[in-house]
């Protein structure tokens, strides 16, 4: 796994003192931190980053550590471990050289991989290098857990909806209630079911952005409904009866005699319901839309033709 | 309607924090403290904003005044976000067909 340039990440110099990493630490920290950009996956990312810098280079043996093999820390410790076992072989043997990296100081050597998780949201590169008992401050810093983020895909009508959906985060799968009415783009935060924290930390929150398809019949703008609907000429003019469809059926509405084309009608409580308030729902805004007849008959255009005159 | 009301005891225990910090809260007015028979209490839905200056206090140093002012713009914010969400959703109705 690649290796993760802590310096960089604090934008600090290698020598930097104490008093330097926790000014850099604490600007960053502020400029980054999920409180204060909210909806910012890119910024959490990066908090976390800052904080696990700040982690390793804050605490001496950490650093130490991780200055004296930098790059190469995947031998670090083997090569330490090599060292030392040609030491004892030169003492009990006496004489010899070894010649640094020869083969075999890979072999019965403890998996840095099963040092298991250290938690809390680090890299791999920082569990591999520091295991579960990486440096003291980590007994010390407790850190909240890491903000998860997911989209969720719903149709128009599942929006319409009070219903219940399991999603799989992470690995986990939760079950949670999707309130009728959540619009497209908004996001609902689950608190507790994001990273685990570190230390004793609270674990961070899960947030779910929705985004709901856009139905042919229906526009909607908040909880209120925009619909199109084709009325004949005959009936713009002398006025009928129309059935159109809404949200939760089918509706007979009244079209007026003289009816002009782009008339708005107002169906009150035939909207999308709003949202976390049951029983409650926006309006359907109907717009008529007059359909001229097209192909017409002889006998037709004889009848509009005296229509035409008679007005004149 | 019921208002689920959490102990500001059990608050301070949970979170780690001074009672003092939660008064201070309260005289500046960022959140409600209900006293019940000598107990102080905050309503359940005020959680989350107090949990979220607890953080900023205790994870970025920031003192009253800047918890405050942080409050203010992050409930602008948030407005706006809605806002954009609102506008984008409208717009989507003339680019999407």
């Amino acid at each position: 796994m690649a290796f993760i340039d802590y310096y960089k990440i604090l934008g600090i110099d290698k020598n930097a003192s104490e008093k330097d990493i926790k000014a850099a630490y604490r600007k960053l920290a502020r400029k980054f931190h999920p409180d204060l950009n909210p909806n910012d996956p890119e910024a959490n990312k990066k908090f976390q980053q800052i904080n696990e810098a700040n982690e390793v280079l804050s605490d001496p043996e950490n650093r130490k550590k991780y200055d004296k093999y930098g790059e190469h820390w995947q031998h670090g410790e083997e090569h330490e471990q090599y060292a030392r076992q040609q030491q004892q072989n030169r003492q009990q043997y006496g004489g010899g050289q070894y010649s640094g990296f020869g083969g075999g100081y890979g072999q019965g050597f403890e998996s840095f991989e099963d040092f298991g998780d250290a938690g809390g949201g680090f890299s791999d590169f920082f569990q591999q290098m520091f295991g579960g008992g990486g440096g003291r401050s980590r007994g010390q810093a407790k850190y909240r857990g890491q903000d998860f983020t997911s989209e969720l895909h719903l149709s128009f009508r599942e929006a319409a909806e009070t219903h219940k959906q399991t999603l799989t985060v992470n690995g986990k799968q939760i079950r949670i209630t999707i309130p009728a009415g959540v619009e497209n783009g908004q996001t609902i935060k689950i608190s507790g079911h994001g990273g685990p924290g570190n230390n004793g930390g609270p674990a961070g929150d899960l947030y779910i952005t929705f985004a709901i398809a856009n139905d042919s019949n229906f526009k909607r703008i908040g909880a209120d409904l925009y619909a199109n609907v084709k009325i004949d000429l005959y009936t713009a003019v002398l006025g009928d009866e129309v059935t159109i469809d809404t949200l939760t059926g089918k509706v007979k509405l009244k079209v007026a005699a003289g009816t002009q084309n782009g008339t708005k009608v107002k169906l009150k409580g035939k909207g999308f319901p709003v949202y976390k308030k049951e029983g409650e729902f926006g309006d359907l805004y109907l717009t008529y839309e007059v359909q001229l007849p097209t192909n017409l008959t002889e006998k037709q255009k004889e009848l509009f033709t005296e229509l035409s005159n008679l007005q004149s | 309607m019921t208002t689920t009301l959490i102990s500001t005891t059990e608050f301070c225990t949970w979170h780690q924090v001074e009672h003092s910090f939660i008064h201070s809260l309260g005289d500046a007015g960022l959140i409600e403290i209900t006293v019940v028979e000598e107990d102080e209490f905050i309503p359940e839905t005020q959680i989350q904003r107090l949990e979220k200056m607890v953080r900023l206090h205790h994870d970025l140093d920031i003192n009253l005044a800047g918890i405050e002012a942080i409050t203010h713009l992050l409930d602008r914010v948030e407005v706006l976000h809605r806002e954009m969400r609102t506008l984008r959703n409208r717009l989507n109705l003339y680019e999407g067909d």
